[in-house]
């Protein structure tokens, strides 16, 4: 048809333009990371190698990188499902809180319900908790009352001391006075573990969720009609999507997947509800959904560089008495790289 | 007193891609008089004015000030010679005060703000041509009246001598009209010179001391306000189409039996709607579409059209009055109801308003279509491809590959896809909004061919659109729309383009009115 | 509330609200001009560190508190850098930001942990010490961050609203496009408010380090960088208002650290909630009264697009 704009840019296949993406990264991290070592006095071919020794090559090593990824690709999957709608979702950190609050008070609430029945409930709870959470937001924002980022960003502190609340009180282990936590969980609320390893089925968990991301987002009507509400909300609206309807449920499905990030790290790896469960995941999530552009391959692909970074702290720390400080400095400035090789990029696709 | 400045433009021609906007245009702005610039939406007038005040080069031509040619680049040269304009949209914060605002803009501003200087020099102008604004007052809070005020006092303090001010009428209310008439005279006298470019003719008849009309991109004719008088301007602003005599031919498409008054599709009594930002609030209207026949709304752009349309589809809410939908009252209706009920819309800005340019053609086609194609969790792709083909190929328009993203269709392409989607399903009620601005003859025709179809097997239209030919040749009754109300209603046949032209830029007393 | 406890709130309040105050001022001044840092909490720690390091290897916490006000500035730039220059989107810049400075603050403070300074020195007006119901509590015995913070806040305040970079400042954050159709250079003017803004944060950072707690210790900000941008929007984006609102979430955690010296039955989690929850009310209350009192710029990144 005359008149269509066509550009030679377009006829590059997107697989191949994704590809060069995520290589480029990963070229900018090391060559980055090459460069702080050596200004640190570190010798930066010993510390890949130890790094790939350990993550890597070691079976251990890479079980642990499955660890950390489980629940970074849920954090991510909250912020990525929202975006799709142009809404942004800071307040991952919050719904992971209140996932592991709920699924623990499911934890702690029914100790004689077996493992099959519990754990369907303890992550049914834990996406609930997240879900309301968000929803809140939701509500204020479909009301066009307070903006989401503003809203979800001041309920990621209201979160944590709830749990604290509750762990200095209502749940106070009588054990343990000075590290105040919930009594640990009985064993049927407990994710199973996998290979003598800390991977818990929340990594199933993850997984899943990623791939019903994708599922919903390409393949359903629902998926359409959000993605339809990203690109024009306006025409959207003219054409009789329920827009408003849209944005609460987005923002509680986004927060029900980091809800599930919180019930794997309280039933899967702790065993019980404690402080400090969240060394940033929400935020973590923000990062690696906006760096992928809210595609879930890429989601998958930096939640895995995420994990080997951070992985690469603990190790480097033992081996090169590095501090893991470097860590968030790497991490800041391939995220300063990213965006500054790309003017006004967008969250959403 | 500061000097005056004489403004010329000499053999203007402009040309934006296949539409000659500005046509070998003179004109002559002296100082200590209103020159009204006339004409109808599309004539030229703004793009005249742009170029006078250096936002756009034109193509041929040049432009003298006090006689000597001026090479205008940018607004800054503009200003630099004492030209300022006051826009349609006002470049103002509505966060500031008055006082603020013009601060902002005053190019001897001292470091440390003297707030009582500044007023000072604001009242001083202000007492003098009667611009009286509060200057502690935030800009939010003032009428749209006093904003203008604040623009034109901004231009004032910023030494401006000429003053080109782009439909300033278009939100005021009638006595803030009279107060900016005012001011007029009294910087008139004052030997400033200004450029008054509007559609209305009473306004032009009020205050003008000479006028310029144009019609298509040339100049129509020039008189001095003692020649003036509504006819010959309305003459001079749309020509002898002889377009309702046309209209009174009989239409050999047309089927014989008539509008069946029984059953009307649409029905609006007493509707009114609030108005929203810079759109007009729509009052009593009163509007009847029955089966069988084509309705068509004249008027200028700005009128409440736009609203009406939001009004029917169910975006904006009723602040007065009733909605009915075939008998059924559907005031409170959801967008989507209202759509699955029959009613299509084929609104002015397809890509902003219809379709979501990141999608695929295939995506956009069956979001406009609600649940009919819904079929599990998925959509039943086949049967809505097939349907929309179809309905591609009964317009005769060319199918476009479906996979391909909407936002790269050219307009003319989007505006076909979304006609096809709205069409694919047998509407019964069909609002469309300038359905064949910016189409070529062939699917114009075509667009029109569909719209008679609708009324031929019993559906009814509504057609708004700015081509008087084209509502001529399609409306079985036409509607003028003023102000956010209607100001009249003719028969097919029944009316004259100066008629209806007096009606379309605010003359009340139309001729010949008929309900 | 019986006096003791009052006045205890009081003291308690000036001395936490001080670094709040600081933050907020220069986050209000960044936010008039349109930008968002989320990273200010990096900031903060970026200044705590410098100034402990600069006060611990030199002896002097004067150096100390002129090194921390010049790396939040710097550090601020760099932000600046990449949203105004490279457009990059505010809010995932400013986590990155928050990242970098938990990173660099680490780096720098290293060392230094466990070190023993001098910290700024403290003044009490004698006629003030005089009064034994003073003499008992750290009332007016303040270093010179404290002593200058009201002032501090009443010059923001003059430089936003009385003077013609505070005007053009506030312009950009408006309505870019009017302040270029005024001839002002709305990236210069950012960058300008930046600056500022860091320094301040660097300097709310440095109270922390050098006179609140004399010590370093990663991440010891524990998250006022968000309190204050919650502060900002709490006293709508005006700096006099922020003075009662740093005083008010300063006072919310001196009643809760005071409550428990007392041995009451309050839980600690449940005041401290009260800054985040009532910021949620207050914009709900405002709801869209609230669109009126942010800057307009600040639209698109931060309140969305409607």
């Amino acid at each position: 048809m005359s008149g269509d704009r066509r550009s030679a840019a377009r006829r590059i296949p997107p697989a191949v333009l994704n590809a060069g993406r995520y290589g480029g990264i990963v070229i900018i991290v090391l060559a980055v990371f090459g460069g702080i070592l050596l200004a640190a006095g570190k010798n930066p071919i010993k510390a890949y190698a130890d790094t790939f020794t350990y993550t890597l090559a070691n079976a251990y090593g890479f079980s642990e990188l499955l660890v950390r990824m489980t629940p970074i690709l849920l954090t991510a999957v909250a912020v990525a499902i929202p975006s799709r709608l142009g809404l942004i979702n800071v307040g991952g950190e919050g719904q992971f809180y209140l996932g592991a609050w709920l699924a623990s008070a499911g934890a702690l609430g029914f100790p004689h319900l077996p493992a099959w029945v519990l754990l369907p409930i303890l992550t049914l709870l834990g996406f609930i908790g997240g879900a309301l959470w968000a929803a809140i937001p939701g509500i204020l924002r479909a009301r066009k009352l307070v903006n989401e980022t503003i809203s979800t960003l001041l309920l990621n502190y209201v979160a944590p001391l709830i749990v604290s609340y509750f762990i200095f009180g209502p749940w106070r282990s009588p054990e343990s006075s000075a590290y105040p936590q919930s009594p640990a969980f009985p064993a049927t609320a407990r994710l199973p573990s996998f290979f003598n390893t800390r991977i818990h089925a929340g990594l199933l968990i993850a997984l899943a969720a990623l791939l019903l991301y994708w599922f919903l987002m390409e393949k359903t009507r629902w998926g359409l009609q959000m993605r339809s509400i990203g690109g024009n909300q306006e025409a959207s609206q003219r054409l009789g999507i329920p827009v408003a309807a849209w944005i609460v449920i987005a923002l509680a499905i986004g927060g029900g997947m980091a809800g599930l990030a919180g019930m794997g790290e309280v039933s899967g790896i702790h065993g019980r509800l404690r402080q400090g469960l969240s060394p940033g995941y929400g935020f973590t999530g923000f990062l690696i959904s906006w760096l992928a552009g809210g595609r879930p391959l890429g989601i998958l692909f930096m939640a895995f560089v995420f994990a080997i970074i951070t992985s690469a702290g603990d190790i480097l720390q033992i081996t090169q008495g590095l501090p893991y400080s470097v860590i968030n400095i790497l991490l800041a400035l391939l995220l300063f790289v990213f965006v500054a090789r790309r003017p006004a990029q967008r969250i959403a696709r | 007193m500061a000097d005056s400045i004489s403004l010329e433009a000499r053999e203007i021609s402009k040309r934006y891609g296949s539409v000659q906007a500005n046509e070998r245009v003179d004109l002559r702005l002296a100082p200590g008089e209103v020159h009204a610039l006339l004409g109808e939406n599309g004539a030229g007038k703004t793009t005249l004015s742009k170029i006078l005040y250096g936002f756009t080069r034109p193509d041929s031509g040049e432009i003298l000030c006090n006689g000597t040619p001026a090479s205008l680049h940018s607004p800054k040269d503009a200003r630099a010679l004492g030209i300022g304009m006051v826009f349609q949209n006002f470049m103002l914060i509505p966060a500031f005060s008055v006082a603020e605002n013009i601060a902002l803009f005053l190019t001897d501003l001292s470091p440390v703000l003297r707030k009582g200087k500044i007023e000072g020099r604001i009242q001083r102008l202000a007492e003098r041509f009667g611009l009286r604004v509060d200057p502690g007052a935030p800009v939010r809070q003032l009428s749209i009246g006093d904003q203008q005020k604040v623009e034109i006092l901004k231009l004032l303090l910023a030494r401006a001598r000429v003053l080109i001010l782009d439909e300033p009428t278009k939100v005021l209310a009638p006595h803030e009209v009279e107060e900016l008439f005012r001011v007029f005279a009294a910087l008139k006298a004052d030997g400033y010179a200004i450029l008054f470019i509007t559609h209305k003719l009473r306004e032009v008849l009020a205050c003008a001391d000479r006028i310029t009309v144009m019609r298509q991109g040339r100049v129509a004719g020039r008189l001095a306000r003692g020649q003036a008088d509504a006819g010959t301007l309305i003459s001079m602003m749309f020509g002898d189409q002889g377009v309702g005599a046309r209209a009174g031919t009989a239409d050999p498409v047309r089927s014989a039996s008539g509008p069946t008054r029984a059953t009307a599709l649409l029905e609006l009594s007493g509707a009114g709607a609030r108005a929203a930002g810079t759109e007009p609030a729509l009052t009593s209207i009163h509007l009847r579409i029955c089966a069988g026949e084509i309705v068509g709304v004249a008027g200028v752009s700005g009128s409440g059209q736009k609203e009406l349309g939001d009004l029917i589809l169910g975006l904006r809410p009723l602040a007065a009055g009733r909605k009915l939908l075939q008998g059924v009252d559907a005031s409170a209706w959801s967008v989507r109801r209202v759509r699955d009920s029959g009613v299509a819309f084929v609104p002015e800005d397809c890509l902003g308003m219809a379709a979501v340019p990141g999608m695929s053609v295939r995506e956009n086609l069956v979001l406009g279509t609600g649940r009919r194609y819904w079929k599990g969790v998925s959509v039943d792709w086949p049967s809505l491809e097939a349907r929309m083909t179809g309905s591609f190929q009964a317009l005769d328009f060319p199918i476009p590959r479906l996979a391909m993203p909407a936002g790269g269709l050219s307009g003319g392409n989007l505006q076909r896809v979304v006609v096809a989607r709205e069409m694919a399903h047998q509407p019964r009620l069909v609002v469309a909004l300038y359905p064949t601005r910016g189409l070529d003859v062939r699917s114009a025709l075509s667009v029109r061919d569909l719209l008679r179809k609708v009324r031929d097997l019993d559906g009814g239209v509504l057609l708004i659109s700015e081509d008087l030919e084209e509502l001529a040749e399609m409306s079985d009754r036409l509607l003028v729309m003023y102000g956010g109300t209607i100001v009249g209603e003719f028969a097919r046949g029944a009316w004259t383009a100066e008629q209806v032209g007096h009606l379309m830029t605010g003359w009340k007393e139309a001729t010949d009115v008929r309900r | 509330m019986s006096a003791p406890l009052a006045l205890g709130v009081l003291a308690g309040a000036v001395l936490s609200g001080t670094s709040l105050l600081y933050a907020t001022l220069g986050e209000t001044i960044v936010e008039r001009g349109g930008i968002v840092n989320l990273g200010l909490e990096g900031i903060l720690l970026v200044g705590a560190s410098v100034g402990f390091a600069l006060a611990a290897s030199t002896g002097s916490a004067w150096l100390g508190l002129v090194g921390a006000a010049l790396a939040g500035g710097l550090a601020n730039l760099l932000f600046g850098w990449l949203v105004v220059s490279r457009k990059a989107n505010q809010l995932a810049s400013g986590l990155a930001m928050m990242f970098f400075g938990i990173g660099v603050s680490a780096l720098v403070g290293g060392p230094f942990v466990g070190a023993v300074i001098k910290g700024l020195p403290k003044w009490r007006p004698s006629f003030l010490a005089a009064l034994p119901w003073v003499k008992a509590t750290t009332l007016f015995n303040y270093d010179i961050l404290i002593w200058l913070a009201v002032p501090v806040a009443l010059l923001v305040w003059w430089a936003l609203f009385k003077t013609r970079w505070g005007l053009g400042l506030r312009a950009v954050g408006e309505s870019p496009a009017a302040a270029f159709a005024a001839g002002r250079d709305p990236s210069v003017i950012q960058y300008q408010g930046l600056f500022a803004g860091g320094v301040l944060g660097g300097l709310a950072g440095a109270h922390l380090s050098l006179s609140l707690t004399l010590t370093w210790a990663e991440g010891m900000t524990a998250g006022r960088g968000f309190i204050a941008i919650a502060l900002v929007i709490f006293s709508k984006w005006h700096p006099l208002r922020a003075i009662v609102g740093a005083l008010v979430f300063g006072g919310a955690e001196a009643l809760q650290l005071e409550l428990q010296a007392r041995g009451a039955d309050v839980s600690p989690f449940l005041l401290d909630m009260i800054p985040y929850v009532l910021t949620l009310l207050v914009l709900l209350a405002w709801g869209g009264a609230r669109r009126l009192a942010a800057p307009a710029g600040l639209g698109r990144t931060f309140y969305g697009s409607d």
